[in-house]
Parts: C-alpha cells; sequence; structure tokens
C-alpha cells in the first residue's frame, strides 16, 4: 500500500565536495562555476494601477554549477558525480556562434546531485568535428536527449547504442550540417519460430495522439516493443530562437494541452532567474493553486483512462464526469477550461476570478469526496484490479537507470517529488505529503494518483481561502547577458519538467530547450510491456499516462 | 488588475479604436491585422484585410491597377461597410488577452462568444459577429435533427491528430464525457476511417504526420466531411511559420468548416459538426432524404 514519507529535505552535498570528486576523477583541477543568479533589482508590480511594492530581494532557487569540460573528460566527470548520487536531467546541444563571435557548438549534460545543487557540464566542439564520446552507455537515461541532438543539431554521439534517427522521420527533412548522417531508421523486431509482429498507429482507433508501436508477440504474449514517437513534432524550439522572452511564452505553454501552468512555469521560472525577477508572494502562492488545480484535473481524468485500458466503463463515465467539473472550476477561476494564459514571467498575466475563488475550497472538497468514493468502489472489485495488479511492473532499478520522473518513478519506490526536493515559489512555505508505492505496478500507479488526489485536494481547499493579497505580476528585472543561461524545473501531473534557456542579444532567446516529464518516461514505458499480453498495452499506457505532443514538441 | 469569465473571441469598439496598433503588436498569433493604404494588391485575396470606406476606390488607383481591380471584385460587398478597426481573425486568435492588456484605449474586450465554427476560412476573419446559437441544447437538438435526416441515423467521426498539443484531442473526448454524451445525438467515433463520414483533424500538420494524414482520409468512403479543430488546424496557431508544419489542415485536406478556438470548447465542436452536416447538402436533398426515411425505405 502507499505510504506517505518524509516532507522535508535538507542540502548535505557541498559545491566542493563536488568540486573536489570531479577534480580527482579527472586528475586535474577543475574550475566550478556557481552560476548565482542575478540579484534582484528591486523588481516592480506591473499590475495596472497598483504602486510598487517592496518585494523580498530573496531569490528563489539555489545556486547551479556550471563545469567546462573537454570532451574526453566527460564521461569521467559523470562516473565521479554518480558517485555522490548524480542523476540525469537534461542534455541540451546548441549553437555558440549565436551568443559570440567565434562559431563552434556545443552540449551540455545537466544532473541534479540528491539533497545538493544542479550540475551543468559544458563541452563545446568544433564546427568541422561535432563529435564526442555518448554518455548513454554509463547513463542510459540519456538516450533519447543525445539522438534528439543529433537529429535537430548533427552533433555525434560516438558509440551510442542506438544510432537510429528519433525527431526526423523519412521523407529526410532539413538538413543538418551532420558530420555523419544516422543510420536510416528500422524498427527493431525479434525473431524466430512463432514470432509475428504486429504494428499499431501512428494513427491510433482513439481519441489519443499519434505514435507507432511495433510490438513482437508470440501468441498474446509481448516480446518485444520498439516505440516510435515525435510524429507531431512541431519544431517548437527551433521557433522560439530569435524571439523576444514575452514572445515565446504562449508557445512554450502549449507544449502540451494538459500540462500548460508546469510549462508556462518552468520557463517563467527560468526567465526569472535569467532576469532576476522575483514574483510577488500572491502570485507565488497562486502558482501553486493553479499547479495543483492541474494535477487534480489530470489525475482524476487519468484514473478514468485507466479504468477505459482496462474496460471498465462505470469508472471512465465517473471519472469523466467529476474531471469535467473541474474543468468547468478552471474556467471559472481563469477564464480557461485549461488554466492557459495566466502564468506568466514575473508572475501572472490575469488575475483569478474572485467569485471563483471564494466558492473554490468548497467544491474541491465535494469532487474530492466524489471521487473518493468511487475509487473505493473501483478498488473493491476484484475484476477490474487484477487487471491492475502485477500488470506493466517498472522496478525500482530500472526506474532509476531510466530517470522516471512523477507518478512513474514515485509507484516504482523511487522517493522523489520537485515541490518537497526543490521547492520554488509558493512551495517554500508549504510541506507537501509525497505519496510513495514499491509494487511499480498499474495498480501503484493508480494508488499514487488516487491519494495524491487527495493531497492536490487539501492543498487547494488550504490555499483558496488565504492568498496573500498584493499585485500579481513584477516587472522584468535586468535584459540577460548574451550566453546567459537558466535552468528551471517544476513537478507537474507527469512528474518534473524542466527547462534550459539561453538568453542571446537584445534580450532574445537564443536557445531553449524542454525536457518534459512524458519525455523522461517514454523509454520506461517499452521496457515494461514486453512479458505482458498485448491487450495489456492499452492499460499500461494509460497508467503511465504520457504525452506525446510535448516528448515530440 | 484584470480577470475574465470564459474567455472567448474579443471585440473592438470602433468608436474607442485609435489604430495605435499596440494590438497588432503584441497578439502572439497576429490574428489582429488592419490595413490603412498601403500595398493592397499584394494582399492575398483571402488574407486578414480590413478595408475602410472608400478606401477601395482608392486601391483602384495604385499603381498596380489590375492587380487592384482583380481584388476589389473578388471581395464581398460586406467589405465596403467594414468596421473602421481592426479585425481579429478567429481562425488564428487564442483567445490569450494579451490585446485586451495592450489597448492603451480600452476599444477592445473579452467575449465569452466560443461557437464561431463557419465553412469557409474567409468568414472567420470577416464575419465572426455572425455566430451560431450559443445555447449547445439548441445546437444539440439541431444536430440530431441533421444527422437524422442526412445520414438515415448516425454520424460516424474519427479523429486525426496532426500535430495537435492534444488539448484539442481532450476536448473532443469530453463530447463522450456524461455531460456532452454526444452519443445522445447519434455521434458516435469509430476506430478506422474507413467507418467514418466525418473527420475530425486537430492540430498543425507536421511533416512527419502529412502522409498519415493523407491515407487516413483516403481511407474514408465517400461522401466524407472533413472539420478543422482549433487554431492549429486552421491556421498553425501559435506554431504558424514553422519550418516542420503546414500551418493547418486546408494545406491538405478539403476542409468543410472550421472551427476557432484554443482549443475550442466542446459544444464549439458539436456546432461545427452540424455545420459541417449542413455546408454539403442542399435543403431539397435532405427533405428527400428525411421522406425517405419517414416512408420506411
Amino acid at each position: 500500500m502507499p505510504n506517505v514519507t518524509r516532507t522535508t529535505a535538507v542540502a548535505t552535498v557541498s559545491n566542493r565536495a563536488i568540486g573536489d570528486a570531479v577534480s580527482m576523477a579527472l586528475g586535474h583541477h577543475i574550475a566550478i562555476v556557481p552560476t548565482t543568479p542575478r540579484p534582484a533589482s528591486g523588481g516592480t508590480s506591473a499590475d495596472a494601477g497598483a504602486r510598487a511594492t517592496s518585494i523580498p530581494a530573496t531569490v528563489p532557487v539555489a545556486d547551479d554549477l556550471f563545469i567546462n569540460l573537454a570532451r574526453e573528460d566527460l564521461n569521467p566527470a559523470i562516473a565521479a558525480l554518480r558517485g555522490l548520487g548524480a542523476r540525469h536531467l537534461m542534455f541540451v546541444a546548441f549553437d555558440l556562434g549565436s551568443v559570440r563571435r567565434k562559431s563552434g557548438l556545443a552540449v551540455e549534460e545537466a544532473v541534479a546531485i540528491p539533497h545538493g545543487p544542479i550540475v551543468r557540464l559544458r563541452v563545446e566542439l568544433p564546427a568541422d568535428d561535432p563529435t564526442y564520446p555518448s554518455i548513454t552507455p554509463h547513463l542510459p537515461a540519456a538516450q533519447w536527449d543525445e539522438r534528439e541532438a543529433r537529429d535537430l543539431h548533427g552533433i555525434v554521439p560516438v558509440g551510442h547504442p542506438d544510432p537510429r534517427p528519433l525527431v526526423y522521420h523519412e521523407p529526410a527533412q532539413p538538413a543538418v550540417p551532420a558530420a555523419t548522417p544516422a543510420a536510416p531508421f528500422r524498427s527493431f523486431v525479434a525473431h524466430g519460430e512463432g514470432v509475428y509482429q504486429l504494428p499499431v498507429g501512428p494513427i491510433h482507433a482513439g481519441i489519443i495522439e499519434p505514435g507507432h508501436f511495433r510490438f513482437s508477440a508470440v501468441g498474446e504474449s509481448v516480446l518485444y516493443l520498439d516505440a516510435r514517437l515525435f510524429y507531431t513534432h512541431r519544431g517548437l524550439e527551433k521557433l522560439v530562437e530569435g524571439k523576444t522572452l514575452a514572445e515565446a511564452l504562449p508557445i512554450v505553454e502549449r507544449a502540451c494541452g494538459v500540462c500548460t501552468v508546469t510549462h508556462a512555469t518552468v520557463y517563467s521560472r527560468a526567465v526569472e532567474r535569467l532576469t532576476g525577477t522575483v514574483p510577488p508572494p500572491r502570485a507565488q502562492m497562486a502558482r501553486v493553486l493553479l499547479a495543483e488545480m492541474e494535477r487534480l484535473y489530470n489525475h482524476v481524468g487519468d484514473l478514468g483512462n485507466i479504468c477505459a485500458g482496462a474496460g471498465f466503463n462505470f469508472g471512465v463515465s465517473r471519472l469523466g464526469w467529476q474531471k469535467e467539473r473541474l474543468l468547468r472550476l478552471n474556467e471559472r477561476l481563469t477564464g480557461h477550461r485549461y488554466l492557459m494564459g495566466v502564468v506568466a514571467p514575473g508572475g501572472l498575466r490575469l488575475g483569478l476570478d474572485a467569485r471563483g475563488l471564494t466558492t473554490l475550497s468548497t467544491l474541491v472538497i465535494e469532487i474530492e469526496h466524489e471521487v473518493r468514493s468511487i475509487v473505493r468502489l473501483l478498488v473493491r472489485s476484484e475484476g477490474f484490479m487484477s487487471r491492475l495488479q502485477t500488470t506493466g511492473v517498472l522496478t525500482a532499478q530500472e526506474a532509476r537507470r531510466l530517470g522516471a520522473v512523477g507518478v512513474a518513478g514515485r509507484a516504482s519506490g523511487v522517493d522523489q517529488d520537485l515541490r518537497r526536493d526543490r521547492p520554488a515559489d509558493g512551495y517554500r512555505d508549504l510541506a507537501v505529503s509525497v505519496i510513495g508505492a514499491s509494487a511499480g505496478d498499474a495498480a501503484a500507479r493508480f494508488h499514487v494518483r488516487a491519494q495524491e488526489v487527495g493531497v492536490s485536494a487539501a492543498l487547494i481547499a488550504d490555499l483558496a481561502g488565504r492568498l496573500p493579497d498584493g499585485p500579481i505580476a513584477a516587472l522584468l528585472g535586468g535584459e540577460p547577458r548574451p550566453g546567459d543561461v537558466a535552468m528551471a524545473g517544476a513537478e507537474g501531473p507527469r512528474g518534473a519538467s524542466w527547462l534550459w534557456l539561453m538568453a542571446g542579444p537584445g534580450g532574445h532567446i537564443a536557445r531553449l530547450h524542454l525536457r518534459s516529464a512524458s519525455f523522461a518516461n517514454w523509454p520506461a514505458v517499452a521496457t515494461v510491456v514486453p512479458g505482458n499480453i498485448v491487450p495489456d498495452f492499452p492499460l499500461i499506457n494509460k497508467s503511465f499516462e504520457l504525452c506525446y505532443a510535448c516528448t515530440d514538441r | 488588475m484584470l480577470q475574465f469569465a470564459t474567455r472567448g473571441l474579443p471585440a473592438i469598439d470602433p468608436t474607442r479604436c485609435d489604430k495605435n496598433g499596440a494590438c497588432v503588436e503584441i497578439c502572439p498569433t497576429n490574428a489582429i491585422e488592419f490595413v490603412v493604404g498601403g500595398d493592397l494588391a499584394s494582399h492575398p485575396i483571402d488574407g486578414i484585410l480590413v478595408l475602410e470606406g472608400g478606401l477601395l476606390d482608392e486601391a483602384v488607383a495604385l499603381a498596380n491597377r489590375t492587380a487592384a481591380l482583380e481584388y476589389a471584385s473578388s471581395r464581398p460587398p460586406t467589405v465596403r461597410s467594414a468596421p473602421t478597426a481592426p479585425s481579429v481573425d478567429a481562425g488564428r486568435c487564442v483567445y490569450c488577452a494579451a490585446c485586451v492588456t495592450a489597448c492603451p484605449t480600452g476599444a477592445i474586450s473579452m467575449t465569452s462568444r466560443t461557437e464561431l465554427a463557419r465553412p469557409r476560412r474567409a468568414e472567420l476573419i470577416e464575419r465572426p459577429e455572425l455566430a451560431g446559437d450559443s445555447d449547445d441544447l439548441l445546437v444539440g437538438d439541431r444536430a440530431r435533427a441533421r444527422i437524422l435526416a442526412a445520414h438515415g441515423r448516425s454520424l460516424h467521426v474519427r479523429h486525426l491528430d496532426v500535430g495537435s498539443c492534444n488539448g484539442c484531442d481532450w476536448e473532443i473526448a469530453a463530447l463522450l464525457n456524461p455531460y456532452h454524451d454526444v452519443q445522445r445525438l447519434g455521434i458516435d467515433f469509430v476506430a478506422s476511417p474507413r467507418h467514418a463520414d466525418l473527420l475530425l483533424v486537430t492540430g498543425v500538420v507536421t511533416r512527419n504526420l502529412e502522409e498519415a494524414a493523407l491515407r487516413t482520409y483516403d481511407a474514408m468512403p465517400e461522401p466524407r466531411l472533413v472539420v478543422a479543430v482549433g487554431a492549429c488546424a486552421i491556421s498553425g496557431g501559435v506554431f504558424a511559420g514553422s519550418p516542420q508544419i503546414r500551418d493547418g489542415a486546408a494545406a491538405i485536406l478539403p476542409v468543410d468548416v472550421f472551427v476557432p478556438g484554443c482549443p475550442p470548447r466542446p459544444e464549439a465542436i458539436i456546432e461545427g459538426m452540424l455545420l459541417a452536416l449542413e455546408s454539403r447538402r442542399s435543403a431539397e436533398r435532405d427533405a428527400a432524404d428525411a421522406a425517405a426515411i419517414r416512408s420506411g425505405r
């Protein structure tokens, strides 16, 4: 059964320990640069009619560490950091030519040290030889990241175990300056007597997003699954390059239609870090409220969709009803059923509806009671629960190896939640109960979600009546210097999403990379399916509930 | 502090607009535009264009006389009496309210109008005020009657995501929840395009999905209808101009109805399907079909 785990985290790994570990592994001294956020230059209220208020000058994010390495030092440095428990966060490739005179490419691997800082390891690469030793053999969670960098920037990870293209499908798309073109795409399939292939998608039978799944099966049992995604690649990251910080917001917000608060928040936090801006207290707390509303409607809908995966229409219908009620609450609160257009750099763009706020507590508690009684009926249905139990098991070891985040990680015993581990905005003043489970099956993911519904509802009910008064936005501080980089994360309904943002000349965006929670979790889905029967795939898929759009971008 | 009930298409009050252009500048999807003079001839026929009174006559006198004449003759007569304020293209607007906050004269306000489906792309720009009935029960009743007349019993719908953020997809899924329950109207979603009468397209049309989209459409039996759902499927939405996309479904498929919104509310999608049923068939044919049904064909 799920259990509630500790609610506070203590920073225990010092910057010095990290410097020593990396220097020792490389055999020479390595300069470690704390990238301190710029001091808040007295953010002023952007709220119409309100006077400039004094805003606490505390900067809401901890230091990141930055290390510049030679390419042969990248893997030894990662190995040293793994000794300190480092986990892969994201890998980003970019062109340095846009922020300085000298041309050249670079890659950055960002890892998180538990109870310690985030470390960005940068390797600069010459434009005529954009290759480096692949990190995937040592850090399997980076497998898709490196393939994406190859497709989009032509940077070749030498020794990557899977050199197939990821983002660009045939027919070949915009030529990248690749030194070595990626191998043509062929699905990985199993061979042997009685093994057959079952191709599914990209256009699926239900109202869902496109992706191609190729099962190698014997009878009903899946031997191997190869998932091919990125059908909905819209070129989001390339599109925002050269745009202003304000112009990029509605685009990043629409990376995924049901994690809009999460993605607007990671973007806003990164911009606030780059510009030394601190959102006013009301905005910080309202962001928590909106993030929890987002988690709530997603989780309630996802519980219903798990019922759909198991063919249990009672749950689909009853929970779909509650989800619709939550969408209507969203609309009363923000004017938008999916909460778009509210969170923005500096705080919020639009205020929350006052009448919507006064009734929010009561309605959310009422809906939570309904959901709880539906879930009680569901877990008493032996036929339903037996479909979920032992289905799609993600072991704790695999979850860590592949870097699973969010519910997928927590249901497999990986105790992680950015709301508690790296709190930002209002979360710094709140104790968030982190729900965990150990079985790692669809049932565990169902239980974790069901309990998180209660946690989110309680947070909303608590906050709705006591949002601090005052302005909802601060004016952005100074213009970022070209080449400045900021990273920010947020725990969304599907787990931790991270955004990497590099400023270009004139306050424009030089490069933006969004590593969504779904991007981190997809490889895990593909690995848990073998051993299950083909008809359980929709159920396993729904129990992870990943989004294709923010994976593909 | 600005806050809104349901955010729908913004309305511009021409008496308060001083044409300073702040709304045009800030709009993230270039949905707002007005042209005063300038190179009229270079504007595409279906472009976003509002001519002020008398400007049409001036246009004829422009250097590129032929093109201007062609342009003028192709416009519906309503253009002559077009408002003197900027126009809002409902097919691009994402209801974000940025223009409302940017307007220094307070000429722009958000409305709650979201049911704005139109069979022709250009009508989303010129006459979004001719929106259908906002009462979803009435739209539902009309849809049921039309489905009965046109298809005998039911309308089978296939959803096709060609690169949406999945917001539109979730609103389509919401059509099946107990609140909207479109099955009560005779609408059902089918697993294969071979069983479908109508294709609900969401998303920008990515390069990676172009072929799959065409093959899905090709697999549908005739007669077939196509409804483009959401700003992305109409114009590319906030992603318009990305080299990885085709800026909307009309680039590759014959679209019968465009349903604005980001995402469109479920009621707006129902209205769009209803309009699609109405768009292709004559009243006589509907009456004949209805008579055939009644006589137990």
